[in-house]
């Protein structure tokens, strides 16, 4: 097997989960700003320090 | 030639498009975070930069030149997001952790594990989008174990520290910002001069005279300032620090969930804010969206510099290796508040003590785990 075959069949099992994923979901995004500094928004997202 | 230059207009036209669709599935602010992983993918493969070689240089032929590009990465980062976080405290918020017997357990064995998985958290990832099989192996069980080990964590946590007497609230464990005490221009001199006070020693620490080595690596130094740059944009742009492994835990609960495990009652995945993450779709989560874009860029890299080659198949005894320290890395990373990115780079950078901890612990693991390596015969 190729490198470029490998590497193909890696991005379409990843990008099938994805579209999995994305199907159980019907439901509209409040969207976050673009840039979060400067928008007033506190920032809300999960990080490995316990956040 | 004209078949490199296919296969790069190809790789930007899938990267646009990718970018494109994130944002009209996700946002503005996600497609963003989907570019700057990108970006990171490319810093770290284009300029083959990583933190376990690095680290086993210095072990195994005393070559600082890995730590002083790593050293560099922490006080550009420092230098542009401590003065950031305080400037916009509302808004901006850092990574600190407290000093608790999980750090000091989860980094040392983290340590250890990535010297065996060879590749941490975003060398782990890196490798993987590069097309490397051996990370291959890894990732599965370094997803599994980031999700189990983050379901574990309230239960490590509870255990408490060692310096849990100097806990500014009883029951809590130690930590500490240096951002309250000293303010931005305080906390970042420190940060800076502690860089250069660990570059230094390992500068010392170089081999002997007889076998002289550089200690420094101008690819990697350039990969330094890239990543150190691109990390205090992650921050202005999400809010939070660069990290990886919560994304993967994440992954992994979504598939649990998906073959039907109830995490309705799990301490980490059925309470918020995680609960809500899990209800969510994975194109709204910061860590995953880098992740993503990380596994991107560093293809990308891998094809545009050597776009050949084949795919070298694993033992028996790699892929055994391979899968099983994946499983510990993903485990001990969320024990330790995450791997060399959200816990050591995260840490130095928002000038918590939790950060150089992370690297102490995590760095006597690797000498032990450099040494089970060549025990085991991996190359």
């Amino acid at each position: 097997m190729t490198r470029l075959t490998s590497i193909s069949l890696f991005w379409a099992i990843l990008l099938a989960l994805i579209a999995l994923d994305q199907r159980q979901f019907d439901k509209p995004r409040a969207e976050p700003p673009a840039i979060l500094l400067g928008s007033g928004v506190a920032a809300s997202g999960g990080h490995c320090s316990g956040r | 030639m004209a078949s490199q230059r296919v296969s790069r207009s190809v790789l930007i036209t899938l990267a646009g498009l990718g970018v494109v669709s994130v944002a009209f599935l996700a946002g503005v602010q996600a497609a963003l975070l989907v570019l700057i992983g990108i970006g990171f993918g490319l810093a770290l493969q284009g300029y083959g930069f990583g933190f376990t070689g690095g680290w086993r240089r210095m072990i195994v032929s005393r070559d600082p030149s890995g730590m002083v590009a790593q050293m560099v990465l922490m006080a550009t980062a420092a230098l542009l997001a401590l003065p950031l976080l305080a400037a916009f405290p509302e808004e901006l918020v850092g990574a600190v952790a407290p000093i608790s017997w999980s750090l000091l357990i989860g980094a040392f064995v983290f340590g250890l594990a990535m010297q065996l998985a060879d590749g941490c958290g975003s060398g782990s990832l890196n490798k993987a989008g590069a097309g490397n099989i051996y990370s291959w192996a890894v990732m599965p069980t370094f997803i599994l174990g980031s999700f189990i080990g983050a379901s574990h964590q309230p239960a490590w946590i509870a255990l408490g520290g060692p310096l849990d007497a100097w806990a500014s609230e009883p029951g809590q464990s130690f930590s500490l910002s240096l951002m309250p005490s000293l303010g931005a221009l305080g906390a970042t001199a420190l940060s800076l001069v502690l860089c250069l006070l660990v570059a230094g020693l390992f500068v010392r620490l170089r081999a002997t005279p007889q076998q002289p080595t550089s200690f420094w690596n101008r690819q990697w130094l350039k990969a330094a300032l890239v990543i150190g740059i691109l990390y205090a944009v992650h921050l202005a742009v999400a809010g939070q620090p660069w990290g990886i492994v919560y994304g993967l835990g994440l992954w992994g609960a979504k598939i649990a969930a998906g073959v039907g495990i109830d995490l309705t009652q799990d301490a980490f995945w059925g309470v918020a804010p995680h609960a809500a993450r899990l209800a969510e779709p994975v194109l709204w989560d910061i860590t995953s969206l880098t992740n993503i874009g990380l596994l991107f860029g560093t293809m990308a890299a891998s094809r545009w510099t050597n776009p050949d080659g084949a795919t070298h198949h694993l033992s028996a005894k790699q892929w055994v290796v391979g899968l099983s320290s994946g499983l510990i890395l993903g485990y001990s990373a969320r024990l330790a508040f995450g791997c060399n990115i959200g816990g050591f780079l995260g840490g130095v950078a928002s000038a918590s003590l939790h950060g150089w901890v992370w690297f102490a612990m995590a760095f006597a693991g690797s000498v032990f785990g450099v040494r089970l390596r060549s025990r085991l015969g991996l190359q």
